[in-house]
């Protein structure tokens, strides 16, 4: 089946773990705009959700660093942290490894992406599906690019990845959804934490809801560093997203900095209607 | 020094180990002394100083109870008392604090604004 869905959200801990902190109003309106993606991702009928993950070192590490990695496994684990730290109880997470296995041999075909049959979900996956699948009822397929430890896959490797979930998804009986989750601009866990350059996100916002590829690309790990700090590396998972969606025009339909939570909150999805 | 954060942040059998002998639990990891100090403290500044990433800090943090502004503060405390981060990804352009940055910030969003 063609893509049913496609969309971004942001994943900071802080959206379920400081939520407390945050301006009750402001954490409403983002509550409000995780439950209307909800709907829409529902509305779209989906047998599986790939998540485009940017893990923060709770399955790979610097001592064997994959650039792109998909989980293949009937099930997950998560979150990995301390479940009273980020907000949410230790659950197990449906998988589907039969349609793990026939996407991840297709991506192949034109992307080099390892695979991992145990994957303990860390934020970056438990806070999206927090608010998308409360009930882990729908299966999840985890697809990670690693947006942390450098050095780290130029931005046109995760576009052309993300042509190659394109095309799997595309292959399968399935219907099957796709998200990208990560920050704009923000220093997440740094002395400069909640810093958000809301400026530098409309823009990058303005390219991706274009599906602008020459403006996407042309950004660069050290300039976006200077200006959007270390956690717009994660960036990557937005251009995947694109990659996924040549053509398409998307909707941004949620944008708001909240300081607490260290990221300007998004969500936005794609018309996949268009082309 | 992140690798063993890393194992620590992520199996319980390892916390239980560090928690009864923090030294002890250091053992075949390749620490310096500065180093092995730092996570046996915990001193949170120097560990950021050194170059330990802040999405595997935060974790150590937590595991410690220490509360999110206090640990934000204490990395602060950190560079201001050790200087610049020497490592990893905050060294690659240099880590320049919270005021020089938000300083530099705003001068370009306002260049950004006149234009
Ligand atoms: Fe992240």
């Amino acid at each position: 089946m063609p893509l049913v869905f496609a969309g971004v959200c942001s994943h900071a801990p802080g959206i379920v773990g400081r939520a407390d902190q945050a301006d009750p109003l402001a954490k409403q309106r983002l509550d409000a705009a995780f439950r209307d993606l909800r709907l829409q991702l529902e509305a779209s009928q989906p047998d599986a959700l790939i998540v485009v993950a940017a893990e923060h070192f709770a399955n790979f590490f610097m001592n064997n660093m994959p650039s792109f990695a998909m989980g293949l496994a009937d099930y997950y684990e998560g979150p990995i942290e301390n479940p009273e730290w980020l907000g949410i109880e230790k659950t197990r997470i449906p998988g589907n490894r039969s349609l793990s296995e026939r996407l991840i041999s297709k991506v192949m075909e034109r992307s080099d992406v390892s695979y991992a049959e145990e994957w303990k979900f860390d934020h970056g996956i438990m806070v999206p599906l927090h608010f998308l699948t409360p009930q882990y009822e729908l299966p999840i397929v985890p697809a990670n690019i690693n947006c942390q430890g450098p050095p780290l896959a130029p931005l046109h490797r995760a576009w052309e990845f993300g042509q190659a979930l394109r095309e799997a998804a595309d292959s399968v009986p399935e219907r099957v959804a796709l998200i990208g989750t990560g920050g704009i601009s923000h220093w997440p866990a740094t002395p400069d934490s909640g810093k958000i350059n809301e400026v530098w996100d409309r823009e990058f916002l303005n390219h991706w809801s274009k599906c602008d590829k020459e403006s996407l690309l042309a950004y660069s790990d050290s300039q976006a560093y200077m200006d959007a700090g270390q956690g717009a590396f994660e960036i990557r998972t937005f251009i995947a997203v694109s990659g996924a969606t040549e053509g398409c025009p998307a909707t941004v339909h949620f944008y708001e900095p909240i300081p607490i939570f260290a990221v300007g909150c998004t969500t936005a999805t794609v018309d996949l209607s268009v082309p | 020094m992140q690798k063993f954060l890393f194992e620590l942040n992520r199996n319980a059998d390892f916390q239980s180990r560090y928690l009864s002998d923090r030294r002890d639990a250091m053992n075949g990891f390749d620490l310096s002394d500065e180093e092995r100090h730092a996570l046996a403290e915990p001193d949170i500044g120097l560990l950021f100083h050194l170059g330990v990433n802040g999405q595997i800090l935060m974790h150590f943090a937590a595991f410690h109870e220490i509360e999110w502004q206090d640990y934000l503060q204490q990395m602060r405390d950190g560079i201001a008392a050790h200087g610049p981060v020497r490592e990893g990804v905050y060294a690659v352009t240099g880590y320049e604090g919270v005021d020089a940055h938000s300083s530099r910030l705003s001068k370009t969003s306002d260049a950004e604004k006149g234009s």
